[in-house]
C-alpha cells in the first residue's frame, strides 16, 4: 500500500509541474531587532507534497512554520499559498491544518466536539458536521472514541484525534511541527506510516517539522535542511544521503567520517588533498575551493570497504589505508569498528556480520579502501 | 519460602510487623504533632473557640431562667389564659428584691426589653420599690408598674425561661414572636437588617462583577506577556498589598470626595458645572469603587493562576482551524479558565461581605454594610446575642457560597498565585 501510493505524489504534481503551491521567497525573521533567525528562507512546494524542514534545535524551523500559519509576521520577504501573498491574511482566514508538537486538543469537548470545531466555525450544517467527523474518525482508525475527553486518550490516540482535527475541515496544505516528538518508539513509526498513508490517500500537501533524521528521510518527498536559519540543502532523501552538497548536511543525515586536508590539485572530476596527517586522499570536489583551499572530505561508513591483506584487489580502490582498531561494537546485523586513521581516532567502518568476515580484534592493524566517488570534498 | 498471605507478618525477633511498624512510626508522629502544636494550639484559640462561642451566645438566653428563677418556678403549669396566681406575684417580688440587692438586674432589663419595650423601665422601677411592696403583691405590683397587669408580660417571661431562644436569629432578619407566640414581622420603622443583608448581598455581587472585568484583562496580560514585563506588572498588582488599607481608603476619600481630586478636574474640564458637583464619597459608590480597587488583587490572582496553565497553543489551534480572534476566545480560553473565573468570584465575594472598615469610612449611610452593624451592635447597643446572630448568618452564608462553589468547580483545582 505504501508503495503504491509513494509514486503518486510526484506523479500528482508533476501535471502541474509549474504552478507553486506554497512559496517562502526571500523570508527573514527577527524576533529582538538585533539577531535573525530565519535569514534568506526560499522553498517551492508543489501541490500534494510532502516536503519536511529537518534541523537541529533551535535552527528556525517552528518560526517557518508559524510564518506560513500566520501566527508570526516576516520581517522580510513574501510567502505565497496559491500564488497569492498571504503576509497580511490572519491565520483564521489562511485554511491551513496545524498539528502541534503537544497536540493542543481543547481539553474541555470530546474528542467530537474537538473535531467538530472547525466544521462549526465554518458554518456547516448539523448533519454534515456529524457525517464529516465520523468520517475523519474512521480515517485515523478511531471510531467510537467520539465521546472521549482527550484526558482519557492514550498520546498516539491524541496525536491522531489532532490530525484528524487538522485535516477533517479539508485543508489543502498541513503543517506540522513535531507532531510525533512525544511518543515512543514503537507508536512513532506506526504514526509515521498512518501519516504517510493519509498523505497519499488525502493527496494534501504537508509541510512537517522535525529533528529526527529518520523520520525525515522515510516520510518525505523532499527535504529541507535547517542549520542556523538557513536552509543547507533542499533535496529527496536519497540525494540528501548520498550527495550531501556541505560538510553540514553530511554530518546531520546519517553516520559520516570526516577527514581535513587540503586541496592541493585539480584533475578533471577529481582532486587531490592531502590530509593534515599527511596522507593523499583522491576525492570528488562537490564544495571544495580552489588549490591551496581547506576542505572537509566526508565519507559513508557503509563505502569503506575492509581489505584483506593478501587480497590483490587493492587495485580497485583508488584510496587505500591502514590503521588500528580501536573498538568493535557488536550490533546484530553488522559490526560497528572505531579505527585510529589518517589521523581520525573516530573513524568507523560498519562490515556486515556475515561468513568470510574475520572478527576484528582492537590493537589490530587493518587496510581498508574507498573509490574516490565515495569521498566528497565539502567546505571546511 | 513465601509467606502465606493468611499469616501476620513477622520481623525477625517475632513481632508481627504491623505492630513493630506502628511503635517505629510513632516517635515521628510525636515529633510531628510536637512542630504543629503552637499553630494548633493557636487555632483552636483563636478560631475554633471563638466560632463556637459566637453561634453559642447567638442562641444563649439565661438571663430570665437565673435572675427570676422563682417566678419561673411558679410559672411552671400556668395555663397563660389568665393572670397567673399570686404565688408568682409573690415570686417575682421575691426575685427582684433579691436582684436589687445583688445589683444585677442590668442584663435581666435589657434582655426583656428587646422583647417587649417598657419592659427596662418596669423592672428598674419595681425592683427599687421591691422591698416596701405589702402584699397581696398582685395589687402591690400591678400598682408599681401597670406592666405587672399585662397578660403579655408573664407570658414573655414563661417564654424566656427556656434555656435557648430563636429570638436574636428572628431580630436578625427583622422578626419577633408576636405576644400570642407567633413569629411576625417588626415594625415597618424598624426593620432594618434583612435591607442590610440584600444590600450586602447585591453590593458585594457588583464589587465582584467589576473586579472581574477589570482583573480578567490584567491576569491574561499577565499569562501572555513576556517574563520581565508580566513581572513588573505583577508588582504592580501586589502593590496595593504593601499599602496600609487604612491609607488605601482614605485615599479614595480624597480622590472621590466633592471637593476631590475627581470632581476638581471634570470642573475644571467644564464637564459639570462647579455647583453640582457629584455626590461620590459616603454613599453606595464610593463603597464599590474604594472595595473593588481594594479586593482586585484578590480576583486577579487565581485567574492568573488558571491561566498561567493554558498554553497559547490553545488558541493558536483554534485559530488555524479557523476561528476568529472572538470566537475563539469564547469557545476555547474562556471555558478553560472558568475555574479561575469561579475562585476569584468566590474570594472577592466572601471577602466583601465581610468587609468593615472600608464601608465604614467610605460608606456613608446609604453604602454600609451588615458588618458595621454587627459592629454597633457590639459596641454601641451592646445586644451581643443579635450580633452573633447576624455574624452566624453571615458565616452560614459563606459556607453555604464555599459548598455550591466545591460542587461545581472543586477546591483543589484551584490555586493561589
Ligand atoms: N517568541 C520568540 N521570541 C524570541 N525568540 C524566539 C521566539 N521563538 C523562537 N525564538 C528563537 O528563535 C530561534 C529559532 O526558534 P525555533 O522555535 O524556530 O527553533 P526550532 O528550529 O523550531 O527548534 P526546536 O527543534 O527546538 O523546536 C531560537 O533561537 C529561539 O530562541
Ligand atoms: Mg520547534
Amino acid at each position: 500500500m505504501n508503495e503504491s501510493a509513494v509514486p503518486d505524489a510526484p506523479a500528482a504534481s508533476s501535471q502541474e509541474v509549474d504552478t507553486c503551491f506554497a512559496r517562502f521567497i526571500d523570508v527573514q525573521k527577527s524576533y529582538d531587532g538585533v539577531e535573525l533567525v530565519v535569514k534568506g528562507f526560499n522553498l517551492d512546494i508543489q501541490r500534494g507534497e510532502f516536503v519536511t524542514l529537518l534541523g537541529p534545535s533551535g535552527s528556525g524551523k517552528t518560526t517557518c512554520l508559524m510564518m506560513m500559519a500566520g501566527f508570526e509576521t516576516p520581517t522580510h520577504g513574501d510567502i505565497l499559498l496559491k500564488d497569492q501573498p498571504i503576509n497580511g491574511l490572519p491565520p483564521h482566514k489562511r485554511g491551513i491544518g496545524m498539528v502541534f508538537q503537544n497536540y493542543a486538543l481543547f481539553p474541555h469537548m470530546t474528542v467530537a466536539e474537538n473535531l467538530a470545531f472547525p466544521l462549526e466555525v465554518r458554518h456547516l450544517s448539523k448533519s454534515e458536521i456529524a457525517r464529516k467527523v465520523d468520517r475523519a474518525l474512521g480515517m485515523v482508525r478511531l471510531e467510537g472514541f467520539g465521546s472521549r475527553r482527550p484526558a482519557q486518550l492514550s498520546g498516539g490516540q491524541q496525536q491522531r484525534v489532532a490530525l484528524a482535527r487538522a485535516l477533517v475541515f479539508e485543508p489543502d496544505l498541513v503543517l506540522m511541527d513535531e507532531p510525533l516528538g512525544a511518543l515512543d518508539k514503537n507508536l512513532r513509526e506506526e504514526m509515521q506510516y498512518e501519516i504517510k498513508r493519509i498523505h497519499a490517500s488525502l493527496g494534501v500537501t504537508m509541510i512537517y517539522v522535525t529533528h529526527d533524521q529518520t523520520e525525515a528521510l522515510t516520510m518525505s518527498d523532499r527535504i529541507a535542511v535547517f542549520n542556523d536559519g538557513v536552509v543547507q540543502q533542499l533535496a529527496s532523501p536519497q540525494t540528501l544521503y548520498e550527495s550531501p552538497e556541505n560538510a553540514f548536511v553530511a554530518s546531520f543525515i546519517g553516520e559520516n567520517n570526516r577527514l581535513m586536508g587540503e586541496v592541493v590539485e585539480h584533475l578533471g572530476k577529481r582532486c587531490e588533498v592531502v590530509l593534515d596527517s599527511g596522507e593523499r586522499v583522491v576525492a570528488k570536489p562537490v564544495a571544495a575551493g580552489g588549490i591551496g583551499s581547506r576542505t572537509t572530505l566526508s565519507l559513508r561508513p557503509e563505502r569503506v570497504v575492509l581489505l584483506e591483506a593478501d587480497d590483490g584487489d587493492g587495485e580497485r580502490f583508488d584510496n587505500c589505508f591502514t590503521g588500528t582498531v580501536q573498538e568493535v561494537i557488536y550490533l546484530g546485523d553488522h559490526l560497528r569498528t572505531r579505527l585510529a586513521l589518517c589521523g581520525n581516532d573516530e573513524f568507523i567502518i560498519k562490515t556486515p556480520n556475515a561468513e568470510g568476515h574475520p572478527p576484528l580484534r582492537p590493537g589490530q592493524s587493518v587496510t581498508v579502501g574507498w573509490t574516490w566517488q565515495d569521498c566528497r570534498a565539502l567546505d571546511a | 519460602m513465601s509467606h502465606s498471605s493468611s499469616e501476620p507478618l513477622t520481623t525477625a525477633d517475632g513481632v508481627p510487623l504491623k505492630v513493630s511498624l506502628r511503635r517505629a512510626v510513632r516517635r515521628s508522629k510525636l515529633k510531628a504533632l510536637l512542630l504543629v502544636s503552637p499553630l494548633l494550639a493557636f487555632l483552636v484559640i483563636a478560631f475554633v473557640m471563638p466560632i463556637f462561642d459566637m453561634l453559642w451566645r447567638s442562641v444563649d438566653n439565661p438571663e430570665v431562667s437565673t435572675h427570676l428563677s422563682r417566678t419561673v418556678e411558679a410559672l411552671k403549669g400556668w395555663d397563660g389564659e389568665s393572670l397567673p396566681e399570686e404565688l408568682a406575684f409573690a415570686a417575682l417580688v421575691e426575685d427582684l428584691r433579691e436582684g436589687q440587692e445583688e445589683r444585677n438586674l442590668g442584663l435581666l432589663s435589657s434582655r426583656l426589653n428587646y422583647e417587649k419595650s417598657g419592659m427596662r423601665s418596669a423592672i428598674s422601677r419595681t425592683a427599687r420599690r421591691a422591698a416596701d411592696l405589702e402584699p397581696p403583691f398582685r395589687e402591690s405590683l400591678v400598682e408599681a408598674h401597670r406592666a405587672w397587669g399585662e397578660l403579655d408580660t408573664w407570658r414573655l417571661i414563661q417564654r424566656e425561661a427556656r434555656p435557648y431562644t430563636p429570638s436574636y436569629y428572628l431580630a436578625a432578619v427583622d422578626r419577633q414572636v408576636s405576644p400570642e407566640g407567633e413569629i411576625v414581622k417588626v415594625p415597618a420603622h424598624l426593620e432594618i437588617h434583612v435591607a442590610l443583608f440584600w444590600r450586602t448581598f447585591w453590593m458585594s455581587a457588583v464589587i465582584t462583577g467589576l473586579t472581574l472585568l477589570l482583573g480578567y484583562p490584567i491576569a491574561y496580560l499577565l499569562a501572555t506577556l513576556p517574563l520581565r514585563r508580566s513581572n513588573l506588572l505583577m508588582i504592580l498588582v501586589l502593590l496595593p498589598f504593601w499599602t496600609s488599607l487604612l491609607v488605601r481608603t482614605t485615599t479614595w476619600i480624597a480622590i472621590l470626595q466633592s471637593q476631590g481630586v475627581l470632581n476638581d478636574m471634570m470642573v475644571a474640564i467644564g464637564m459639570i458645572a462647579d455647583e453640582a458637583r457629584w455626590q461620590m464619597i459616603h454613599n453606595k459608590v464610593g463603597t464599590i469603587v474604594a472595595m473593588t480597587h481594594i479586593l482586585l488583587p484578590f480576583m486577579i490572582l487565581p485567574l492568573y493562576s488558571v491561566m498561567k496553565t493554558i498554553p497559547p497553543s490553545y488558541m493558536r489551534a483554534a485559530r488555524s482551524l479557523g476561528g476568529k480572534p472572538l470566537l475563539s476566545f469564547r469557545r476555547v480560553y474562556f471555558p478553560l479558565t472558568i475555574p479561575g473565573i469561579a475562585a476569584g468570584g468566590i474570594l472577592v465575594f466572601i471577602l466583601a461581605i465581610g468587609y468593615y472598615i472600608t464601608p465604614a469610612l467610605v460608606g456613608g449611610q446609604s453604602g454600609r454594610f451588615i458588618t458595621n452593624y454587627i459592629a454597633y451592635h457590639m459596641q454601641t447597643s451592646l445586644n451581643w446575642g443579635l450580633a452573633a446572630a447576624i455574624a452566624s448568618i453571615l458565616l452560614f452564608v459563606v459556607i453555604v457560597f464555599y459548598l455550591i462553589f466545591n460542587r461545581l468547580i472543586g477546591v483543589d483545582k484551584v490555586k493561589l498565585g
